[in-house]
């Protein structure tokens, strides 16, 4: 990977859910001018772990900036880069689009094409729910556009490497639940730490 | 059953088990059930009363520096906790262990704006390594060992503990963890890899131009002497960073100064002109590499540091090395083979030359100039028996580059934040844990008035501590900047200063002017000799700069020396 070169990349962090800690994760993005395009948090299959998938745009070195100084927050468990992997990358959107009854077959027409649905139906609107890689929900918002879309949101990208891949879960799950307490009543010396 | 514990007796017993017996502080309100049990229980733990608690976060942070332990300080919710920030944040650029406590509000009023409440924790998170609020006592007892541990392990920093003050004044059955469970956190002693060391070890026995750049990390992980065997088995000349200074003697035949924006113009022109650099827990920040892209150009770059993060944050390395660095110099030095590197020597060695005869001491001059106060304070000291901790500025600079320091933990100074009035409570900390070491406090006059009042923390202690004002009359260092890049329009650098020997008088401590260059030993001698603490007022000529300066965002090559045309324009 070229160190110049600015690339989008999806990165997964399993984080302790501990009070403030995407506050640590925020500031850490702000104060060290990182550029972060979408944000997700959730929680994962461990009890009292999150899940934090994010997309960043940047450099090699930038990236190798994100990634280092992000597991240094004692809460960061975990972290990993996916964008070379093979993974399943999703995202959601809300979008209520103005609808009216010469509209509407048109639109229930775009929502068939792209697998999305209807979730909510009104006189002048829709509710339009998409799952999809996000350039097939950009391409669908960008139609919906044509007809007024009065409201939306979006969840930002979530990603999961799939099959039995080292990354995720076997990286990340495993490890942390396997943790052994550290005796810190030794020195430190003995400890191995000065 | 055991007895129940209110909170407070748990932070002292806390702080018993983790070795602590000295905190430094100031009470109020929310961290008083806390100060009302260590007077009931006479805990064996002495509190220093500070007059401010930035000097409070200082003295531990200079405590910290000084012996390597952790520093504890302890304030009251809000303004008492955002007093400590500055010194937080010294400790955090600068790697130093500290744990600071503070009060909070009780729960009840937590996110209510009420008396003296700060959200500390969110304010502190930049400037901390971790921190914590705590609203359970439940938490409390993990929370403290946890914070030791952070604080002292890895790259050591600061970590903020805050406790709801109705907390302090709950019970709870107490034993002091063993262990910590922190699974996001795993500082290890890291050797690395064999085909990583054999390829750092190919690339200096095939040097011919090599410099090894030592930093403070070298005396964190106790490796100096490795480092001295490494530097004389293949004869690499060492040169530091600022907070490296003392980790090779700087009277070694191999040590070539420190480099950077006020380093020694040989030691640069070595750094730019060296094919192979071994950068060794030196972080590498602007003020030691000028223009990042400029710096050692020829060079292969190697970069150790236990901080992942470091590798590449400013520099382009072309070798990094995540490693602890006694277990990476341990495992380096059987395959460094011996080498000679003559060629190189004699040009560093003609250069040292040019760097002699450019200097400031070597040009006679009757005006009592600080570098000269700097060179007789290191002959008075027995060549460098003692500690100075500096404050920020011209003075500091001088400090650096003509007191040779001999033994590591030497100088204490605020490299990273730069922080002005760290000097005089820094050395109280350093005083505290080190009662039997001559401790000097060299501080220019601005940032002297900066913290000025600990001088009754100093009489309060009954400190020996021996205290250098480098007199000029300016905040020296902006000024010299307005005389550089803003064609001498001083504007707000000029300083109305009160009579220093007489202000140390109202404080109980003696004093004295020093005017003349004849002076100057004699004054030192008899602040040495007196008993208790000194400060002496060295009234200096005004307009002397530090050189050679190296523009922010210049290259190290272009180094404006003594003697260049902006500097004959001086006053």
């Amino acid at each position: 990977m070229s160190d110049t070169q600015i690339r989008r990349h999806t990165i997964i962090a399993w984080l302790e859910d501990k009070p403030s800690v995407l506050n640590r994760v925020t500031g850490l993005f702000s104060r060290r001018n990182f550029n972060i395009e979408s944000l997700n948090v959730g929680h994962s299959e461990t009890p009292g772990i999150s899940r934090m998938t994010f997309v960043t745009l940047g450099t090699g070195r930038d990236l190798q900036q994100v990634t280092t100084q992000l597991d240094k927050l004692i809460n960061v468990v975990h972290i990993c880069d996916v964008t070379s992997e093979p993974a399943v990358v999703r995202e959601m959107a809300l979008i209520k689009v103005t609808a009216t009854s010469q509209t509407r077959g048109e639109i229930m027409q775009l929502v068939e094409i792209y697998r999305a649905s209807v979730v909510d139906v009104d006189m002048t609107s829709l509710i339009i729910q998409i799952v999809a890689p996000e350039d097939r929900v950009n391409s669908l918002i960008s139609l919906l556009g044509n007809f007024g879309i009065e409201e939306m949101v979006r969840t930002g990208r979530v990603a999961m490497v799939r099959g039995n891949s080292s990354h995720g879960h076997n990286h990340g799950a495993r490890e942390w639940t396997e943790v052994a307490p550290v005796d810190a009543s030794l020195p430190v010396e003995q400890n191995g730490y000065h | 059953m055991s007895e129940l514990k209110t909170g407070g007796q748990i932070i002292w017993e806390s702080l018993i088990h983790e070795g602590v017996d000295v905190v430094f502080g100031l009470p109020g309100g929310a961290i008083l059930p806390t100060y009302d049990d260590l007077y009931k229980y006479d805990y064996p733990i002495h509190h220093v009363l500070v007059t401010h608690e930035q000097g409070a976060s200082h003295m531990a942070d200079g405590y910290a520096r000084a012996t390597g332990k952790t520093g504890v300080c302890l304030a009251t919710s809000g303004p008492g906790a955002t007093n400590l920030i500055t010194g937080l944040a010294t400790a955090y650029m600068d790697s130093t262990p500290v744990v600071a406590i503070t009060g909070q509000v009780p729960i009840s009023l937590l996110g209510r704006d009420g008396f003296q409440e700060a959200d500390i924790r969110a304010i502190s998170m930049p400037v901390t390594k971790h921190n914590y609020l705590i609203t359970d006592i439940k938490d409390l007892p993990a929370a403290l060992k946890e914070a030791f541990y952070i604080a002292r392990t890895g790259r050591p920093g600061p970590v903020l503990v805050d406790i709801c003050k109705n907390v302090q004044q709950m019970t709870m059955e107490f034993t002091y963890p063993d262990t910590v469970y922190l699974p996001g956190y795993k500082p290890s002693l890291l050797t690395p890899d064999q085909d990583v060391i054999g390829r750092v070890a190919q690339l200096i026995n095939e040097a011919q131009r090599p410099v090894i750049i030592a930093g403070q990390g070298v005396s964190m992980a106790k490796a100096e002497n490795e480092l001295r065997t490494l530097a004389e088995k293949a004869n690499i000349p060492v040169a530091t960073s600022l907070l490296g200074i003392g980790t090779i003697p700087a009277t070694h035949p191999l040590s070539i100064s420190w480099g950077g924006m006020h380093g020694e113009a040989y030691c640069n022109y070595a750094l730019q002109e060296c094919d192979v650099l071994f950068a060794i827990g030196a972080r590498l920040d602007d003020r030691l590499t000028g223009a990042f892209s400029t710096f050692a150009p020829k060079a292969n770059i190697i970069h150790v540091d236990l901080d992942p993060a470091e590798m590449g944050k400013n520099l382009t390395i072309h070798t990094p090395v995540v490693g602890d660095a006694l277990m990476t110099l341990r495992a380096l030095l059987p395959h460094v083979e011996p080498n000679e590197h003559p060629a190189w020597l004699a040009q560093i060695n003609e250069w040292r030359a040019e760097s002699v005869e450019r200097d400031i001491l070597t040009q006679e001059t009757d005006e009592l100039v600080a570098p000269y106060v700097m060179r007789q304070l290191w002959y008075a000291t027995n060549q460098g028996d003692a500690t100075i901790v500096t404050d920020v500025g011209q003075h500091q600079m001088w400090e650096a580059q003509y007191f040779n320091h001999t033994k590591p933990r030497s100088l204490l100074t605020s490299g990273g934040l730069g922080t002005m009035g760290y000097s005089l409570p820094a050395a109280i900390g350093a005083q505290i844990a080190k009662p039997d070491e001559e401790i000097w406090v060299v501080a220019g006059d601005g940032g002297f008035q900066m913290t000025m009042p600990e001088l009754s923390t100093v009489m309060q202690e009954r400190l020996p501590i021996k205290i250098a004002i480098i007199n000029n009359g300016y905040l020296g260092m902006v000024r010299q900047w307005q005389d550089v890049f803003y064609n001498k329009r001083y504007v707000g650098t000029p300083l109305y200063n009160p009579d220093f020997v007489k202000i140390a008088e109202a404080y109980g401590i003696p004093g004295r002017a020093v005017t003349s260059k004849d002076d100057v030993y004699e004054a030192i001698r008899q602040a040495q000799m007196t008993d208790g603490p000194f400060l002496l007022d060295f009234q200096v000529e005004e307009f002397t700069n530090v050189y050679p300066m190296v523009a922010p965002g210049k290259s190290n090559a272009d180094m404006i020396r003594r003697g260049h045309p902006i500097e004959n324009q001086g006053a």
